[in-house]
């Protein structure tokens, strides 16, 4: 049976690995590869590697980073950051990544999602969205990984979701930027009207304190994957532990 | 020295630093001489069926593949085209191994691309499987699939059966990807490279 992902996430800027809290107040939390390394060990399932700040700041994600990081792991490794063409994209994959994720660039040129995937294979286009929640709806945001750059969509989630599926993404991965970096869970409600609409995984992200709060999303949301960052690069919940116990909980995991 | 071809597709390196990991001399090469050469020969491939064909035509490669008498792997579409042909297209592929790559059905609960980690269930021994836990999880990240036939030598579930491992001869194929399985992986990649495929 398919296992559920537990996910850590690397956000890096200039070269270290930082966390915010609702995408703003970035601090130092680690070192690229100490961290990458210590995930794999923990048995992380995959390993996100973000560039938050490649896209708002127009540059593509670092290859060297990417090929580091990728010598040592013998999980899969997704990278975003800024990739904004197919020679980019690919330099990224060439450099030792096993899946893209796009987000601002994908908002930016939608048809650059389906040119990924004609070219790579839908399975290693991940579209990444950052959704805020407004007056009862979600909405879509562009450029989060600078909080003076980051400006409003026309997108309501739910259709860039459908949209980004359409067009040939084959993952999503709600960020649900209330409950980033807040610690209460993630947004069982979002997630689940947006996994109804999808028939590609989909992956939770923002709001992870507890090891209960993964157990809710698998079962209350339905999700394939659960990514979370400050929580594990602190300390506060350990992979391997957080495995054992939704094992006892009947969450289909990789041991 | 272990060949892996060079089919331009995108993520070759995972596999070349899987083997480095576990001290094994690789190269990447189009070459066909050096292909023949070789004591072992991987042939990856992510991306389309139709493009990775018309890939290995344009580097001559298709007849120096099928040729090959040492043991090789193909991982993930690197499996898919030692079968006959794909749905993913109108191309022949390797045709090494009988029968038709066809779509993952989605349906609710059963997500496409059938993307993590997922066991799989192996028919009959298989020196590849060699010290792997038969509960040991691989890393899938595929649509389309191959079918499950005489040749398979493991099996994978996901809303239907199909082939998670293939082997005729001196030609295996794996669909997950061993490079990005762990310590199943890199076990499963030590069993090829030690000659016991």
């Amino acid at each position: 049976m398919l296992a559920r992902r537990i996910i850590p996430c690397l956000d890096v800027r200039d070269g270290q690995v930082v966390k915010g809290t609702q995408f703003r107040a970035h601090e130092v939390v680690g070192d690229i590869l100490t961290l990458a390394q210590r995930y794999r060990d923990e048995g992380a399932d995959e390993l996100v590697f973000y560039d938050i700040t490649a896209s708002s700041d127009s540059r593509t994600v670092s290859i060297d980073w990417v090929t580091r990081v990728a010598r040592v792991l013998d999980i899969p490794f997704c990278v975003a950051g800024g990739i904004r063409s197919l020679d980019g994209a690919r330099q990224i994959l060439h450099g030792g990544a096993d899946k893209i994720s796009l987000n601002s660039p994908a908002l930016e040129k939608p048809a650059l999602i389906t040119a990924l995937a004609t070219e790579f294979g839908s399975q290693c286009v991940v579209v990444g969205i950052d959704s805020w929640q407004e007056q009862g709806d979600y909405f879509v945001k562009q450029y989060t990984g600078d909080p003076d750059k980051t400006r409003a969509t026309r997108w309501r989630t739910i259709d860039w979701a459908r949209a980004a599926q359409k067009l040939g993404a084959g993952e999503v991965v709600l960020n649900c930027m209330n409950q980033d970096g807040m610690r209460q869970g993630y947004d069982l409600v979002q997630l689940k009207l947006v996994r109804e609409v999808l028939t590609i995984p989909l992956i939770a992200s923002g709001g992870a304190g507890t090891a209960e709060h993964f157990r809710d999303v698998f079962r209350g949301a339905g999700v394939d994957g659960a990514l979370a960052a400050s929580v594990f690069h602190q300390g506060t919940i350990q992979i391997s532990a957080l495995k054992n116990q939704l094992l006892a909980d009947g969450v289909p995991i990789r041991p | 020295m272990l060949a892996i071809v060079d089919s331009g597709g995108a993520n070759i390196s995972s596999v070349r630093f899987a083997l480095e990991r576990l001290g094994v001399r690789s190269e990447l090469t189009a070459d066909p001489a050096v292909i023949r050469a070789a004591e072992h020969v991987i042939l990856p491939g992510v991306g389309s069926a139709v493009e990775g064909m018309k890939r290995l035509q344009a580097k001559g490669l298709i007849e120096c593949l099928r040729g090959l008498t040492q043991p090789v792997l193909g991982i993930c579409l690197g499996m898919q085209l030692l079968f006959e042909s794909s749905a993913e297209g109108p191309t022949k592929t390797l045709g090494l191994i009988p029968g038709r790559v066809a779509l993952l059905p989605d349906s609710p609960g059963i997500r496409v691309p059938h993307m993590g980690w997922n066991t799989i269930m192996a028919g009959k021994p298989v020196a590849l499987l060699d010290g792997i836990a038969k509960a040991a999880h691989f890393y899938f990240v595929h649509s389309y699939a191959g079918p499950v036939n005489p040749f398979t030598f493991a099996s994978c579930e996901h809303g239907t059966p199909f082939a998670a491992m293939v082997k005729r001869g001196n030609f295996s194929g794996v669909q997950f990807h061993p490079e990005r399985s762990g310590a199943a992986g890199s076990r499963l990649l030590q069993n090829f490279v030690g000659g016991r495929a």
